[in-house]
C-alpha cells in the first residue's frame, strides 16, 4: 500500500438526520484493485460506499463530514461538479435495474446523456461494454430487445456494461450478486476478476467467500467503524483483532 | 393407546372441524360481499347506458349529429354543442396537463420535503374538493370580467383547466412515485443531470399513469355544466366557432336548457336523452383512445 491510492476517506463521518452512520472512516482504496467491505447489516458498508460518488446526496436531511480523495481531489468540497464525479465513479447496485428500454438502448444511456450522438460511435462503445461484461455473446443478436427480457444475471452483467460504458476509472458495487444464483454470481466473480485490470473496484458484500475470492483488501466495519482493514489474505487467516476473527468466522453477524 | 384417550383426540379433531368449518364460512360470506359490490358498479354503469339507448337512440342520425337546432331548437341537431364540448375538452387539457405535470414533477422528484411541500399538497387537496360552481363563479369574476377575456372557449377553458388541476397532478405524483428510486439512481450513478434523469426515465416509465390521470381529468371537464355556464356556454348560437374567443354551446349545458328552461320541455325530451347519449359516447370514447394508446405504450416495454 505504498503509492498513492486512487480513492480514499480521510476522517470522514455520515449522518442519516440525527443517527450517526459512520464514524470518523479512514481508508484507501488503491488503483487496479478490489477492496471489499464486509461487516454486519447495518455497519455502515453501503453508506460508505454510496458516500464516495455523493450518492447520498438524493437523501434529505443526510449530512458528511470529512474529505473523500480522488487522485487527491477532494469531491466533497465546494464547486465539484456531483454529476461530473459520477461519471468517473460509477456504480453496479444490489439488486439489477435495466431501464424499461431496450438491451442497446441501456448501455447507451450513459454514453447519450454525456451528449454522443453520433450512431456508429455508440455502436462502437455499446459492443465493447457489452463485450467487456462478458455479454456481448448472449445479446449481439438482439439488441433491441427489451432489457427486462433478460435473466437476472444478464440482467446485473447489462449493468455493469452500462457503467462501463461511460469509462468510469472506479467501479462501486453494492452487493452485485446477492439477488442472483450461485452460477450467475460465478460469472459476476470472474468478470470482477476481469475489470481489476483496468478498474479501481470497491465492492460492499455480505458474503465473506465472495469477499476472499474476489478482492485484494478487505476492510471489516461495525457499528459505523471501520474495526480493521488488511490484505484480503492477511484478514481472512491472521486477523489482528478477536472481533474481526468473530465475524469472519460466523461467530456473530 | 387407550379408548380414553383415543376419544379425546377425536373430540379435538371434531372441534378444529367446526373451527375450520365457520371460518370458511365466513371467508365465503366475505368474497359473496365483495363480489356482489363489484357487481352493483358494473351493474350501475349499465343500468344508465340502457336507460340512455332505450331513450335516445331514435333520435340519433346524421341530422342529428351534423346540423344546428332549428325551430327553438326542438328540431335539427346538435353539431354546435359536439364541437363546442371538444373545443372544451382539448382546451383544459392544454390548460391543466402541462401546469399539472409539471407540478407534480416539482412536488415529487425537486422539492424537498417539508412543510411548503406539505402545504402546497394541502392546497392542491382542498382545490379537488371545490365545488364546480364554485370554479364556475371564480372564472366568471377572474378570467371572464377581471382580464376581460370575456364568455368563451378560452375562459371556459382555463376553468375547467383549474378544476382538472388537481385530479392531474394527484394521478401524476402517484405515477411518478411508482417509478422505482433504483431507476433514478442507476441514471444519477451513469452521470445523468437530474433533468435528464426526468426526462429520459422517469417520465417515460410515468406515462401511462399520467395518461390515466388526464383520461379522468378530461372525462369530468366534458360533463361538467356548472364551471362553463358563466364563462364559456351560451343558451344558443347557430354558428360554429372560429377562434377561441368566441362562446359556443357545449353538451351538458345544453341538456340543462332543453331540461329547464327550453321552450317545449316535455317535447324535447328524446332531444334531451339522445344528447345525453352523444355527451356518454363522447367521454366513452375519448377513454377508450387514450386506454389503447396506454396499452401500446406497455406493451412496448
Amino acid at each position: 500500500m505504498e503509492n498513492s491510492p486512487k480513492m480514499s476517506a480521510q476522517n470522514l463521518d455520515f449522518y442519516y438526520d440525527d443517527f450517526r452512520a459512520l464514524y470518523g472512516i479512514t481508508l484507501d482504496f488503491q488503483e487496479n484493485q478490489v477492496t471489499a467491505l464486509i461487516g454486519p447489516s447495518g455497519c455502515g458498508k453501503s453508506t460508505l460506499l454510496r458516500c464516495l460518488n455523493r450518492m447520498n446526496d438524493l437523501i434529505p436531511y443526510s449530512r458528511a463530514d470529512g474529505k473523500v480523495l480522488l487522485d487527491g481531489e477532494d469531491i466533497y468540497a465546494a464547486g465539484v461538479d456531483v454529476v461530473t464525479l459520477r461519471r468517473h465513479v460509477g456504480m453496479v447496485f444490489q439488486k439489477p435495474n435495466p431501464f424499461p428500454k431496450t438491451i442497446f438502448e441501456n448501455v447507451a444511456y450513459g454514453l447519450r446523456v454525456n451528449g454522443m450522438k453520433d450512431r456508429g460511435l455508440l455502436r462502437g462503445r455499446v459492443e465493447t461494454s457489452l463485450k467487456q461484461a462478458a455479454l456481448w455473446e448472449e445479446v449481439k443478436d438482439r439488441l433491441n430487445d427489451s432489457a427486462l427480457g433478460l435473466s437476472g444475471g444478464q440482467q446485473q452483467r447489462l449493468c455493469i456494461a452500462r457503467a462501463l460504458a461511460v469509462a468510469p476509472e472506479v467501479v462501486l458495487m453494492d452487493e452485485p450478486a446477492s439477488a442472483l444464483d450461485p452460477i450467475a454470481t460465478q460469472k459476476i466473480e470472474e468478470l470482477i476478476h476481469e475489470l481489476k485490470k483496468d478498474y479501481t473496484i470497491i465492492i460492499v458484500t455480505h458474503n465473506m467467500q465472495q469477499a476472499a475470492r474476489v478482492s485484494d483488501v478487505t476492510a471489516f466495519f461495525y457499528l459505523g467503524k471501520l474495526i480493521e482493514a488488511d490484505l484480503t489474505e492477511t484478514l481472512f487467516t491472521r486477523p489482528k483483532l478477536q472481533q474481526t476473527s468473530d465475524y469472519i468466522t460466523g461467530r456473530f453477524g | 393407546m387407550s379408548m380414553d384417550v383415543q376419544d379425546k383426540k377425536m373430540d379435538g379433531i371434531n372441534r378444529k372441524e367446526g373451527v375450520q368449518f365457520r371460518r370458511r364460512f365466513i371467508q365465503a360470506g366475505m368474497f359473496s360481499l365483495f363480489r356482489i359490490s363489484a357487481v352493483i358498479n358494473g351493474t350501475a354503469l349499465l343500468v344508465v347506458v340502457y336507460f340512455l339507448v332505450a331513450r335516445g337512440w331514435h333520435t340519433i342520425n346524421w341530422t342529428f349529429l351534423s346540423q344546428p337546432p332549428v325551430d327553438s331548437m326542438t328540431q335539427g341537431g346538435i353539431l354546435p354543442c359536439i364541437v363546442g364540448t371538444l373545443c372544451l375538452s382539448i382546451g383544459a387539457m392544454a390548460v391543466a396537463l402541462p401546469i399539472g405535470v409539471a407540478s407534480a414533477i416539482y412536488l415529487n422528484e425537486y422539492a424537498r420535503p417539508g412543510r411548503i411541500v406539505r402545504l402546497i399538497r394541502l392546497g392542491i387537496n382542498n382545490l379537488a374538493g371545490v365545488p364546480s360552481v364554485v370554479f364556475g363563479l371564480f372564472g366568471l369574476a377572474f378570467f371572464v370580467v377581471y382580464l376581460e377575456i370575456g364568455v368563451s372557449i378560452l375562459a371556459g377553458s382555463l376553468t375547467l383547466g383549474a378544476l382538472t388541476l388537481p385530479v392531474i397532478i394527484g394521478s401524476t405524483e402517484e405515477a411518478l412515485r411508482a417509478v422505482p428510486d433504483t431507476y433514478r439512481e442507476a441514471s444519477l450513478g451513469l452521470g445523468a443531470t437530474k433533468w435528464q434523469t426526468i426526462r429520459c426515465v422517469v417520465l417515460p416509465a410515468a406515462l401511462p399513469g399520467i395518461l390515466t390521470g388526464t383520461i379522468l381529468g378530461v372525462s369530468r371537464a366534458a360533463g361538467e355544466t356548472a364551471p362553463i355556464m358563466f364563462t364559456a356556454a351560451v343558451f344558443y348560437t347557430p354558428s360554429l366557432p372560429t377562434s377561441i374567443f368566441d362562446e359556443i354551446m357545449a353538451l351538458p349545458y345544453h341538456i340543462y336548457v332543453l331540461a329547464t328552461a327550453g321552450t317545449d320541455i316535455e317535447a324535447t325530451r328524446p332531444l334531451q336523452y339522445g344528447t345525453a347519449l352523444v355527451l356518454i359516447a363522447l367521454v366513452l370514447g375519448l377513454n377508450l383512445v387514450a386506454i389503447i394508446y396506454r396499452s401500446r405504450l406497455r406493451k412496448k416495454r
